[in-house]
């Protein structure tokens, strides 16, 4: 019996013949924290009497969730997080650099990687063929100074897209139908795999977009194979020699199969208070907004904010509407500068926020008011999510965000292309 | 053996129910991040638990964020065990991790208030309100060595390693 992505990956970072199911001990090529849970690795770590890290500059600490800081405690944090850095030899993503997933994924991570975060969404670095996955801090502590860490092999979905997107509809709505379909709890332990037609034809951005909220059914990673679109994309970030081919075997056993006609998608959005609870952009006419946030680790990159500029070109926000953009890095920002993205955008009434999460975790940026709510490109709109448990959040493309923001209130994208 | 009352929350309770985000500011105050254990499920929840007691949920406990003090703020809450229908992954390994018991089992079949006795020799939890009882899910057995050690840190303090 041949082997999925994860079994191929686990099996080569434990030197087992790992089978879902199995329990096995892996090789960690890269751990990492960021502010929110950093400070509490750091203390564990020095409380477990583990005197240094296997690999420093394969451990990185990201300052991004609160960033800049906006209260003293967590400045403190921020302090705390620097000293590690100095004292461990860790590297150290400093303030405004951006989001720690949109960063591993420019600098970090390659194919067939093992890579564990102290971040739910590390699964984002999965489009990139590594076996990436959240752990709480004290995991990844651990995993930090031993090189390593114990996984159960998941079992696996085989995800297959075929067909076109047709225009208004890109991964993102893909990826939201089919939490919606899978239920948030759907692939628990799981890897998800995706594969297909359309998944050969995606560029990396996509792929980023659909991996980043594999968690979101549940999922241990959401992995891709590493193709020829890998491979530009690491050769385009000065990293072509860390590719290497990543696919799972023809004849790999899967738990169960999903076939998504991308062609019968249509503007899909997740309301409030779970992601899995989906429907259609134009089935919300009328909902009214007082925020629109685009940016975060699943939707902040060059082709999202592209995608909105576009829609915006010559139009306005709504006057009751306020348009958040927060890029996820330095590079997609001066990137979305030099194509005139940010002009287009700040014409458009957008405020920008600095690299990094904005106001997706509710720590500081656009924390929503009592009844108000917001459309976001982010991952999450659990109750609470934006920093008031009286906001409404309800998540979808950049482009729904993008007519949205002109409408004021949810709109599908296609009435303003 | 582990005795209390029982606490019933729905399904999908997430970290950010468990512990907001608006108290990031907290992270490194435990006790003052405590205080706020389980608030946006129940606001009340702090005032109301005693030591000892337990959270009994629906299914997909703990999803969302990786953020490890929503199982720290539980345990500091005083609740021994966490019975569920099922967790989400990285909650569940979390919950281990600190030395918090997460059991699965068929909560419908416990009330708000019932009194509960846990015996992890038998692998059952006995509502004593009731006079029902039922068998809790096992372990994989690297869980159970962590779980016997109290926590991730003290094994790791033990073993210097995980034992394989």
């Amino acid at each position: 019996m041949g082997k999925t992505i994860a079994e191929r990956i686990l099996s080569d970072s434990s030197g087992k013949d790992a089978r879902a199911g199995d329990i096995v001990i892996a090789h960690v090529d890269l751990a990492f924290v960021q502010d929110g849970t950093g400070p509490l690795a750091q203390r564990q770590l020095a409380e477990s009497g583990l005197k240094s890290l296997a690999d420093p500059q394969r451990t990185v600490l990201f300052l991004d969730h609160a960033a800049p800081v906006p209260s003293k405690e967590l400045a403190n944090d921020h302090m705390t997080l620097r000293r590690f850095a100095i004292e461990s030899g860790a590297v150290l993503s400093e303030v405004g650099e951006g989001v720690c997933h949109q960063l591993v994924a420019e600098s970090y991570a390659s194919p067939g990687q093992v890579i564990v975060g102290a971040d739910s969404h590390t699964v984002t670095a999965g489009a990139l063929g590594a076996f990436a996955t959240g752990m709480g801090s004290t995991d990844v502590a651990v995993a930090m100074a031993l090189g390593k860490t114990w996984f159960r092999v998941p079992e696996s979905f085989k995800v297959t897209v075929s067909g076109v997107f047709p225009r208004g509809v890109y991964a993102k709505d893909l990826i939201l139908h089919l939490i919606g379909v899978l239920g948030a709890d759907g692939a628990t332990y799981k890897s998800l795999e995706f594969g297909g037609e359309t998944v050969d034809n995606m560029s990396m951005a996509q792929r980023f977009t659909i991996a980043n909220m594999a968690v979101e059914a549940g999922a241990k990673v959401g992995l891709f194979p590493a193709d020829e679109v890998t491979r530009r994309y690491l050769d385009s970030r000065g990293r072509g020699d860390s590719f290497r081919p990543v696919a799972p075997d023809a004849d790999a056993d899967y738990e169960k199969s999903c076939d998504i006609d991308a062609a019968s998608l249509e503007p899909t959005v997740s309301m409030p208070h779970t992601v899995d609870n989906t429907t259609l952009a134009s089935e919300l006419k009328g909902v009214r907004l007082a925020q629109v946030v685009i940016g975060t680790c699943t939707n902040g990159r060059l082709e999202d904010i592209a995608v909105a500029a576009d829609i915006l070109k010559g139009r306005k926000r709504h006057p009751d509407t306020r348009l958040l953009v927060a890029p996820a890095s330095r590079g997609v920002l001066q990137k979305a500068i030099e194509a005139g993205y940010v002009q287009t955008l700040l014409d458009a009434g957008a405020t920008f926020l600095p690299p990094g999460c904005g106001p997706c975790v509710g720590v500081h940026q656009g924390v929503l008011g009592d009844g108000e709510a917001c459309l976001s490109t982010a991952n999450r709109n659990f109750k609470g999510r934006m920093g008031n448990p009286n906001g409404l959040i309800y998540l979808a493309s950049p482009a729904t965000a993008a007519a949205s923001a002109i409408a004021g209130e949810i709109t599908d994208p296609r009435e303003f292309m | 053996m582990l005795k209390g009352k029982a606490f019933k929350f729905g399904d999908d309770i997430s970290t950010d129910h468990i512990c907001p985000g608006r108290y990031y500011h907290l992270r490194s105050d435990l006790p003052e991040l405590a205080k706020h254990a389980m608030e946006d499920a129940d606001t009340e929840f702090t005032c109301k638990v005693k030591a000892g007691d337990f959270i009994v949920a629906g299914s997909n406990f703990g999803l969302g964020s990786s953020r490890e003090h929503a199982a720290v703020v539980i345990k500091m809450s005083g609740v021994s065990a966490v019975l569920a229908k099922s967790a989400a992954r990285i909650f569940y390994r979390n919950a281990i991790n600190v030395g918090l018991p997460l059991l699965i089992c068929d909560t419908d079949r416990i009330g708000d208030g019932d009194e509960l006795e846990i015996d992890f020799e038998s692998s059952t939890v006995k509502d004593i309100t009731t006079g029902d009882e039922l068998r809790f899910g096992n372990f994989p057995d690297v869980m159970l060595r962590i779980l016997e050690e109290g926590g991730l840190i003290p094994y790791i303090k033990r073993h210097g390693d995980f034992k394989t």
